[in-house]
């Protein structure tokens, strides 16, 4: 099968991963003070444990799933929990957070349990075991993960595909993840396809990562894995899209409204399939992740292994600071990230970069009328009229916009990115989806 | 020749035909409807706000006719007019309750901390979903004027400090303010319901302070200068029940430490705020 191929529509923005896809990844010192939203997966927030106060070891579990859609929590350092109140969450808001403040004559060894049998697990208790880990998509929505091996009855998993395009520019993450811990990658691909009974698992990797792409080949080889492929892929935003994926991959649309089990498909990120692994070696939850602190403001861009919890500040000190002519720091990547308003805010499950930028870059470009070029709907992933929604959302008919699908919209930012007008069309249409959750919420 | 002559002369019969059947139609199928109806909407404003919970100014019409509302439901028309139609259906008018909508914020910009710069596209909706604009507060006012937009009156008008200004003589209480706002800052009260808490935080002491120097930080004064049972404190904020029988005073705006309980004789806010420079706060760098 060729796989040298691609899904239909997307841009093509620069890449600028030179910056930082040369270098290893560092592991931040710890520092003095961490900060665990509760709610910083999708999903119900989970639930404290503990009390102020208390000492805690590194590993130990924090907090409770609050739902079946929802994860736990554990704290990434050894120290005290020093409160459970409302902190500056990433996206502006003050909400739940635990606070933990590491103990500096602590060593932070992680106490690593014997590895866990997992071909012995029923696919029941491996669900239950990658939520008692805490493990969510890494790849930015963090989802919980075990909601996505939970199939209903009925449902097969054929496929599994492992997300490593990373499509978003600046980030460099699951690269490095990729050629650093590959045999770690493949283990763990291997646990999580024979546990949702997926005959085939598929890495989706974007050309321009060619080094990472032979490394796995070679260790599939040297492994013998005979169910692991890697497959390469054209250079496109969004690719990493769970749903473009599948389409780059396999061509199946997935249906409006449906997931990609419907179609028989699980989709992992890289990310999330080494902290899957990691807990059933060693017995690691998810205490850190892969982080790139990039951008043209920064003075020293790098690939850090940082414990969650970590204020912002601490990630650009340790990265030399910003340039004097920084203006903005993002969280994620600069299609789909937000601003943040404060550098006391923690990294969470799903933060994969901090990028700062200068003028050039943020630089709003004057809005113009719409002139029906559509190159916004040539660009669309998902073959929405981007330029019609932004102006039914604009004119506050949120009804209307249902109609036209914008509950599809996969909030990727191409339209945005394609407007010569400088419409921010993807922000109107996120404004109009907002809106329409609401009004479904009042009218149940 | 013929050709010209058959086709006038087929749509002259067609519409005889057509406006026979109309003509018949409106003597047998006409439906009688009340003329008293018709008199009171052209009375009524017709401006279609639903401020006196109908669809529009005709189905109020029916429903005072009915007899099952007053006139004085109407917010929008004159004490006068609401008179003239009590006069022609000969009913009681019924006591036109004002009401207008206040903002339970009082944080404009001089107030409000700022933790950042809000440069995205000029709109509360759009500010609220990218970490609420550049106010530390998560709850209140935006200050990017969607309400100013909305009002089918244009009694709204933001100030200098970035506050809606409400203009309570013209205030008809429709509610679209209330629909608006993405953080649901707007209540429709009565224009005699002096006492308002000017404060949405569910924070208390400190959490609460450092946000906004005009923020209720929870400290439970004014429910002990208020009539006991009047005010309570629920989610970290005073609730003040009009219900219970007490009378509000002013003295329970006395004591608050923030000033974010007021007693209202007017607009809550001014449309030329007096310039303010923020304080020198400590807090501020905890920020």
């Amino acid at each position: 099968m060729n796989f040298h191929r691609s899904f239909a529509h997307g841009v093509h923005p620069e890449g600028h991963t030179e910056q930082t896809e040369h270098l290893p990844i560092q592991r931040l010192p710890f520092v003095k003070r961490y900060i665990l939203p509760l709610g910083q997966h999708l999903g119900a927030p989970a639930k404290p444990t503990i009390k102020i106060g208390e000492r805690v070891q590194r590993g130990q579990q924090i907090a409770e799933a609050g739902a079946f859609v929802s994860t736990t929590l554990h704290s990434p350092v050894t120290g005290w929990v020093r409160a459970v109140e409302p902190r500056r969450h990433p996206n502006g808001k003050l909400q739940a957070a635990i606070e933990i403040e590491a103990d500096p004559y602590a060593t932070q060894r992680l106490e690593t349990k014997p590895s866990i049998d997992w071909k012995a697990l029923s696919s029941n208790e491996f669900i239950t075991h990658v939520q008692k880990a805490g493990i969510v998509g890494m790849g930015g929505a963090a989802f919980p993960s075990h909601v996505k091996y939970a199939v209903p009855d009925g449902m097969h998993i054929k496929h599994l595909i492992i997300n490593g395009a990373e499509c978003e520019p600046y980030l460099t993450n699951d690269h490095r993840l990729m050629l650093e811990r590959p045999d770690t990658l493949l283990q763990g691909i291997e646990i999580v396809r024979q546990k949702i009974g997926a005959e085939q698992a598929t890495i989706g990797v974007e050309l321009n990562k060619a080094d990472a792409i032979a490394l796995l080949q070679k260790h599939i080889k040297q492994g013998n894995y005979e169910h692991i492929q890697v497959a390469p892929l054209r250079v496109k935003y969004p690719q990493g899209a769970e749903k473009m994926l599948i389409k780059s991959l396999f061509d199946i649309e997935i249906p409006a409204g449906q997931l990609p089990r419907d179609v028989g498909i699980t989709v992992n990120n890289v990310g999330t399939i080494i902290a899957i692994a990691d807990y059933f070696n060693i017995g690691m939850p998810l205490l850190e992740r892969i982080v790139t602190v990039s951008g043209p403001g920064v003075e020293q861009p790098a690939n850090l292994i940082v414990p969650l919890g970590t204020p912002v500040r601490e990630l650009l000190k340790f990265c030399g600071g910003l340039k004097d002519t920084t203006c903005e720091v993002i969280m994620g990547g600069p299609m789909m990230g937000l601003p943040i308003a404060s550098f006391d805010v923690p990294i969470l499950k799903g933060s994969s970069g901090i990028l700062a930028f200068t003028a050039a870059e943020t630089s709003k470009p004057k809005e113009y009328s719409c002139i029906r070029c559509g190159r916004c709907l040539e660009a669309c992933p998902h073959f929405l009229n981007p330029s019609r929604l932004a102006r039914l959302s604009k004119a506050g008919w949120y009804t209307d916009m249902t109609q036209f699908k914008a509950m599809d919209c996969v909030e990727c930012g191409a339209c945005t990115f394609s407007c010569p007008s400088g419409i921010p069309i993807v922000q109107l249409i996120k404004v109009g989806k907002m809106e329409i959750r609401k009004a479904s919420a009042a009218s149940k | 020749m013929q050709n010209i002559v058959i086709a006038p002369a087929i749509m002259v019969g067609l519409g005889l035909f057509f406006g026979i059947i109309l003509a018949i139609a409106y003597r047998f199928l006409r439906v009688e409807e009340n003329p008293q109806i018709e008199e009171v909407d052209e009375l009524l404003p017709g401006t279609n706000c639903g401020a006196c919970g109908q669809p529009g100014c005709h189905s109020f019409a029916e429903e005072i006719v009915a007899g099952t509302q007053q006139p004085s439901g109407c917010t929008v028309a004159s004490p006068d007019i609401i008179e003239i139609i009590a006069d022609i259906l000969d009913v009681d008018p019924g006591d036109q309750d004002k009401r207008v909508a206040r903002l339970r914020c009082a944080g404009g910009k001089a107030q409000a901390h700022q933790i950042a710069e809000y440069r995205g596209f000029e709109s509360c909706h759009a500010a609220a979903l990218v970490s609420g604009g550049g106010k530390g507060c998560s709850w209140g006012c935006l200050g990017l004027a969607d309400c100013e937009h909305a009002c089918t009156f244009n009694v709204i008008q933001m100030n200098d400090n970035d506050l809606p200004v409400v203009d309570i003589d013209n205030c008809t209480a429709c509610g679209d303010c209330v629909a608006i706002c993405p953080r649901d800052l707007f209540e429709i009260v009565p224009l005699n319901h002096k006492l308002f808490i000017q404060c949405s935080i569910p924070l208390e002491g400190e959490a609460a302070r450092i946000l906004c120097s005009t923020a209720c930080d929870a400290c439970g004064r004014c429910v002990a200068d208020a009539a006991p049972g009047l005010i309570r404190m629920e989610n970290n904020l005073p609730i003040i029940d009009y219900s219970s029988g007490e009378i509000a005073t002013i003295e329970a705006t006395f004591r608050c430490p923030t000033a974010s309980i007021q007693w209202l004789e007017g607009a809550q806010f001014e449309v030329k705020e007096k310039s303010q420079t923020p304080s020198d706060d400590p807090y501020a760098r905890i920020l």
